[in-house]
């Protein structure tokens, strides 16, 4: 196990590294200055010079991704360009909205899309097979903006039943949260069953046609007992590793959702920044997004080793 | 005539590298596939839209008629008219001919680099392959849209910024399938024989082994145009994309939507768009699927 997670970690930390240096000479060669971006057009250059050299923009770059780094290493995101305060609450904050709506979506998409992958291996083949494939891949193809558009304009604006806006307001009650949450939620679901669906129909299809299998059905256990016992525990292996991964392109999806219901959250903030060129707050968002990202897939990772006794020795545990 | 040139063209191909025709017939299998037909005429559909938008659009996408604008769907405007008064269906029409230049280009400036990359990587391995493999994954951390507009921002929103950008960023995504079917030809014997005549390293990458994960690379090609389509119309949502004026699905229904036309109840601003791009992505998904299941049957 130590050896194993130790080279996990490693790798882990590498690519982080990797990721932070793309991030970090992104941001760098965004155009304008971020003083002038501040004070606006009427500002004298003097002043914006004075600013820029608080801010430390003026700084070589190496020293600025020391400092950055350095930062980010003892929990200091920086300090935001337009707040002129601390990156940190505002991404804490965007976070825990983000994963509410995160959240909700799964709590919703693992059973669903399980059950319609399930399904649809064991029918395999044949129409409902085909129906569920192609409207799984369709609708995991249709951007969030795209089906929340739709969603909007049917359940928002037509029937009214749900409102169309994310953002509860400020003391609003659990449920009435939960209710602002559901339209938002949908489009994400939309993107990720389809991955998920099509992962857990290759997984049942290969223990379907398993010996194990064969050897329960020819002794004469029940069909439902031998899906429940023997093929479900089995195809659901792999379909972890894909919802762990999907959690990747669930913040992308955030982005677009929660700017398209104005909701607080990590992906807002992001969009937000980047209009604004709000610097630090754009890379430490970013880069966040990044190391939730590489600690859901090592979660996974240990979580399939752990549930497959094959992997566990192979890893040398 | 189509039929023979490809015939053709096949024994031409069949003769230097036998593996292709195992392939023919597939293609065969392809249009009697119903998926396959209706994918394939909706996209068509799309791409007569993108090169005679402007013959065949009813109005100037860009005539703006601000007395008659935010009208509903009616006899003289089909789908209506957005906030300035320009007609939405024109708008439509004309809208499919941004996308459909940048996500082909950008899907085959992604997909050249990937395989380059990837018959590097699978063939070399060692620290190299570990190397890249580090930044596919740093990549990879982040949602492609988010590093898209990243890059964007910095770059500043253009047609040509647009291509290069979503290209280098599905390079990794490709390389990585490259990098696994080379990995899994790497050991057959053909490469043994090919190394022992001592045919140098470019060669084999790209004269013995890039044929044979050439249907793979076909099918990783097809299922990334769906993601470009979903990117690019994202980045134009978001305003990093496609610039209005200019019609394009993306960018109106931004426009719409920050003008709270759904508020107001002008659904047609959005919902024409919106359905608009829903039909191109089923449709090259249509295809991507009927591709994939020729492929492995």
């Amino acid at each position: 196990m130590g050896v194993y997670l130790l080279r996990r970690l490693g790798l882990m930390i590498l690519t982080l590294w990797i990721l932070s240096l793309i991030v970090f000479f992104a941001g760098q060669v965004l155009p304008g200055d971020p003083g002038r971006a501040i004070l606006g057009n009427l500002a004298s250059q003097n002043s914006v010079q004075v600013l820029d050299h608080q801010l430390g923009v003026d700084k070589p770059l190496l020293v600025k991704y020391g400092s950055w780094i350095g930062g980010l290493l003892h929990g200091n995101l920086g300090t935001s360009y337009e707040f002129r305060a601390a990156v940190g609450p505002f991404v804490r904050a965007a976070l825990i909205n983000s994963l509410k709506l995160a959240v909700l979506a799964f709590v919703i998409v693992v059973p669903l899309s399980i059950l319609g992958g399930v399904v649809s291996a064991l029918f395999a083949g044949r129409w409902v097979d085909r129906v569920i494939s192609i409207a799984g891949l369709s609708l995991a193809t249709v951007p969030e903006f795209v089906s929340g558009i739709v969603l909007i304009v049917i359940f928002g604006v037509e029937l009214k039943w749900l409102p169309v806006s994310a953002a509860a307001g400020a003391g609003a009650s659990d449920l009435s949260q939960f209710k602002h949450l559901i339209l938002p939620a949908i489009p994400l679901v939309f993107v990720l069953f389809g991955y998920i669906a099509r992962m857990a129909r290759a997984g049942t299809i290969e223990a379907l046609n398993s010996d194990y299998t064969r050897t329960a059905v020819l002794k004469g256990m029940p069909r439902g007992l031998v899906i429940r016992r023997h093929v479900l525990r089995n195809s659901l292996l792999p379909t972890i590793t894909v919802i762990a991964t999907q959690t990747g392109y669930l913040i992308g999806g955030l982005v677009v959702v929660e700017t398209l219901f104005n909701y607080q959250g990590i992906g807002g903030l992001i969009y937000k920044a980047a209009q604004g060129k709000d610097f630090p707050m754009l890379e430490s968002g970013v880069v966040v997004i990044g190391i939730v990202y590489v600690l859901a897939t090592l979660a996974a990772d240990l979580l399939l080793i752990w549930l497959n006794p094959r992997l566990r020795s192979e890893a040398g545990l | 005539m189509s039929d023979l040139t490809a015939e053709g063209a096949a024994a031409h191909v069949a003769v230097r590298l036998p593996s292709a025709t195992a392939d023919l017939p597939r293609w065969r299998l392809l249009v009697r596939r119903p998926t396959f037909v209706v994918g394939a005429a909706i996209l068509l559909f799309w791409i007569v839209c993108a090169v005679f938008g402007h013959q065949i659009a009813p109005d100037d996408p860009l005539a703006q008629n601000l007395l008659g604008n935010n009208t509903a769907p009616a006899g003289t405007h089909w789908f209506g008219t957005d906030s300035l008064g320009r007609d939405v269906l024109s708008r439509v029409i004309v809208g499919a001919r941004d996308i459909l230049i940048i996500t082909p280009l950008a899907t085959i400036l992604g997909t050249v680099l990937g395989t380059i990359l990837g018959l590097f990587m699978g063939y070399f391995g060692g620290i190299f392959d570990l190397l890249v493999s580090r930044v596919v994954e740093a990549v990879l951390a982040l949602p492609a849209v988010i590093i898209s507009f990243l890059f964007i921002v910095a770059l500043g929103p253009s047609t040509s910024t647009l291509i290069l950008v979503v290209g280098l960023v599905f390079t990794p995504l490709i390389a990585r399938t490259v990098r696994a079917a080379v990995l899994s030809e790497r050991h057959l014997d053909y490469l043994a024989a090919a190394r022992l005549l001592g045919e140098n390293p470019l060669r084999v990458m790209f004269a013995e082994i890039l044929p044979n994960v050439l249907p793979a690379i076909l099918v990783e090609f097809t299922v990334r145009l769906g993601y470009a389509i979903f990117a690019i119309a994202t980045l134009s949502f978001l305003g990093f994309g496609v610039q209005p004026p200019t019609a394009d699905w993306g960018s109106d229904i931004a426009v719409s939507y920050q003008h709270d036309g759904l508020g107001a109840g002008y659904w047609w601003q959005t919902l024409f768009p919106a359905l608009a791009i829903a039909s191109l992505v089923i449709a090259v998904n249509l295809i991507t699927d009927s591709v994939e299941q020729v492929q492995s049957s």
